[in-house]
């Protein structure tokens, strides 16, 4: 049912020495919402301007819905909306011959454009200030009329660099909601390096550090990759030292540590070796010594823990390198 | 050509939201009105070519010019607004051309006032129509030229500063080459007076627009859209 939209394969784009992208290959289909996530100055922007043609890729070839970048670049610029960083807009004009000007450049019939403004502004919610000069607009709007700017002419693929940088917590939600209903109809690809926007917004991710992908899955794959089987008890009814003892002597833990919590009760936390689940164990072991569990929870690695593992493990790796290559 | 068209029109539009385009028009309208009349009632003559030639008018379209130009492309880079630009589907010919044709249609209205000067002129003493026509295209050539120019300073860099600068200096040098004939050796004077901006700008406002005079402007225009659309484009080979 859902083609591929965009296919990635093997792109590297160098800035003289550096290289901002390193062979870096992913597809996407229609209907994602795919986050990109990674540190800044990862190759997020870089990879995106290629997508949308601004730049050239060194080598390596990137199709959009079909059509290369390189070869068929105004196709493909008919295909997406691009909101780039920092939402760079006209700030001396009023939105709406703003976003008049960019459905003339979008091709629109000048008879359809005027109530293809007003659908547009109603979902971004700026149609009370069509009539404002974007300068006297907050982030927050100007934020509405760049993502309005990109689906003026109901592309396939929108491409959002970065669209909730600079926005206070409440227009965060706001623009998040609006990506998240967008994204019910449109193929969509931002780029953050905040992670609860991933969590909130995307179908899948994809994590790119020093120019390279490492890795690509959804929110949850992700997170059970890297899950510590972990558990976080409370018992109540025995000694510490004697709770800690019997848990420690079930099958598959490899690790318990105890202290004791409020009220008599004893807080632990238990590793286990293997990946089996040991809830169904430690349910019963308490059963079996007449304890009562308070809490039984199964800790699960946050999204903030991979992203932080993957990226700082392979940015760590080329900066000692060039730390090493200044020593010599 | 209708993203060209969509381009220009925001680009003259841009001009009028802000007060830049009022003060450079007005300043240039008052100092070479008041250049011109201060000279024609010395003269005595219902002459209207020191309006349109000569020293002064082509020394305030040398700063005129790239003023109005200094931001087509400089501040689109500094803001970022470019890059959406060229990442809608048009292509970079387009942008050039659109703005280009943005900041003549400015230069245009400039001399469009003009006429006012003309007409009044006309009142003063009997006027060689031909000449005076002449005058106005030729203006608007010599505008043409000095725009590219702009242009093309304006594409190289994120200043607007640095743009006007760089503008200036070219366009006054080709107003110096042809100052500076004499000092060539014989054999390079005809080629070095062609390369100056004077003998065009003579010959049109004598009322003769010579093939000469159309393809020295019209390869200066096209050679400076030409190297503005490459650095546009350099973006991609860098």
């Amino acid at each position: 049912m859902s083609q591929t939209m965009i296919k990635v394969d093997e792109l590297t784009k160098d800035y003289g020495v550096h290289r901002a992208v390193d062979h870096v290959s992913f597809e996407m289909r229609a209907g994602e919402v795919l986050g990109f996530l990674g540190p800044n100055g990862a190759g997020k922007t870089t990879t995106m301007r290629i997508l949308t043609c601004f730049l050239a890729p060194t080598s390596g070839r990137a199709q959009v819905a079909g059509f290369d970048v390189s070869d068929q670049s105004l196709e493909v610029r008919q295909k997406i909306g691009y909101l780039p960083e920092d939402t760079p807009l006209y700030r001396d004009m009023l939105v709406y011959n703003y976003l008049d000007f960019v459905a003339e450049i979008r091709s629109l019939p000048k008879e359809k454009r005027r109530a293809k403004i007003k659908d547009v502004a109603g979902l971004c919610a700026i149609a009370d200030h069509l009539g404002r000069p974007i300068a006297e607009l907050s982030k927050g709007y100007r934020q509405r009329v760049g993502l309005a700017q990109a689906m003026l002419h109901d592309p396939e693929i929108l491409i959002l660099d970065e669209p909730t940088s600079g926005l206070d917590p409440n227009q965060i939600v706001e623009i998040r909601s609006l990506i998240k209903e967008i994204g019910k109809q449109k193929t969509v690809i931002l780029s953050t390096h905040i992670l609860p926007e991933v969590q909130a917004t995307c179908s899948r991710v994809i994590i790119i550090a020093g120019g390279k992908l490492v890795a690509d899955g959804t929110p949850e794959e992700l997170q059970a990759r890297e899950r510590g089987n972990r558990y976080s008890i409370i018992i109540e009814g025995a000694p510490a030292e004697a709770v800690r003892q019997k848990i420690g002597a079930i099958s598959g833990v490899a690790r318990c540590e105890a202290r004791p919590g409020g009220n008599g009760a004893t807080e632990l936390i238990v590793d286990a070796s293997g990946s089996e689940d040991l809830r169904r164990p430690l349910f019963r072991a308490a059963v079996d010594n007449g304890w009562t569990m308070l809490e039984l929870a199964r800790k699960s690695a946050s999204l903030e823990d991979v992203f932080r593992k993957l990226t700082t493990e392979d940015a760590a790796a080329p900066a000692a390198a060039a730390a090493a290559g200044k020593g010599n | 050509m209708r993203n060209t068209l969509a381009i220009a029109r925001r680009e003259l539009g841009s001009y009028f939201n802000s007060p830049i385009a009022y003060i450079v028009v007005a300043v240039f309208l008052f100092l070479d009105s008041a250049l011109y009349f201060s000279t024609l009632f010395q003269a005595g003559q219902a002459d209207l070519r020191e309006l349109f030639a000569g020293f002064w008018p082509t020394l305030l379209v040398a700063i005129f010019a790239p003023a109005i130009t200094m931001r087509l492309i400089a501040e689109e880079r500094q803001s970022g607004t470019l890059e959406l630009l060229i990442t809608m589907p048009v292509s970079d010919w387009e942008v050039v051309l659109g703005k280009f044709l943005g900041a003549i249609a400015l230069f245009g209205v400039a001399v469009a006032l003009m006429v006012v000067y003309g007409i009044v002129v006309a009142f003063l003493g009997p006027l060689d129509k031909g000449p005076a026509l002449g005058g106005y295209i030729g203006l608007l050539l010599m505008g043409g030229a000095f725009i590219a120019v702009g242009l093309m300073a304006s594409s190289w860099t994120r200043s607007q500063i640095v743009a006007f600068i760089v503008a200036v200096l070219l366009c006054l040098g080709l107003w110096l080459i042809g100052k500076i004939v004499p000092f060539f050796p014989r054999p390079l004077q005809p080629l070095i007076e062609f390369l100056g901006i004077d003998s065009h700008v003579a010959n049109t406002a004598r009322g003769v627009i010579d093939t000469r005079d159309v393809i020295y402007y019209g390869s200066l225009i096209g050679g400076c859209l030409l190297l503005a659309q490459q650095s546009l484009e350099s973006r991609k080979w860098r």
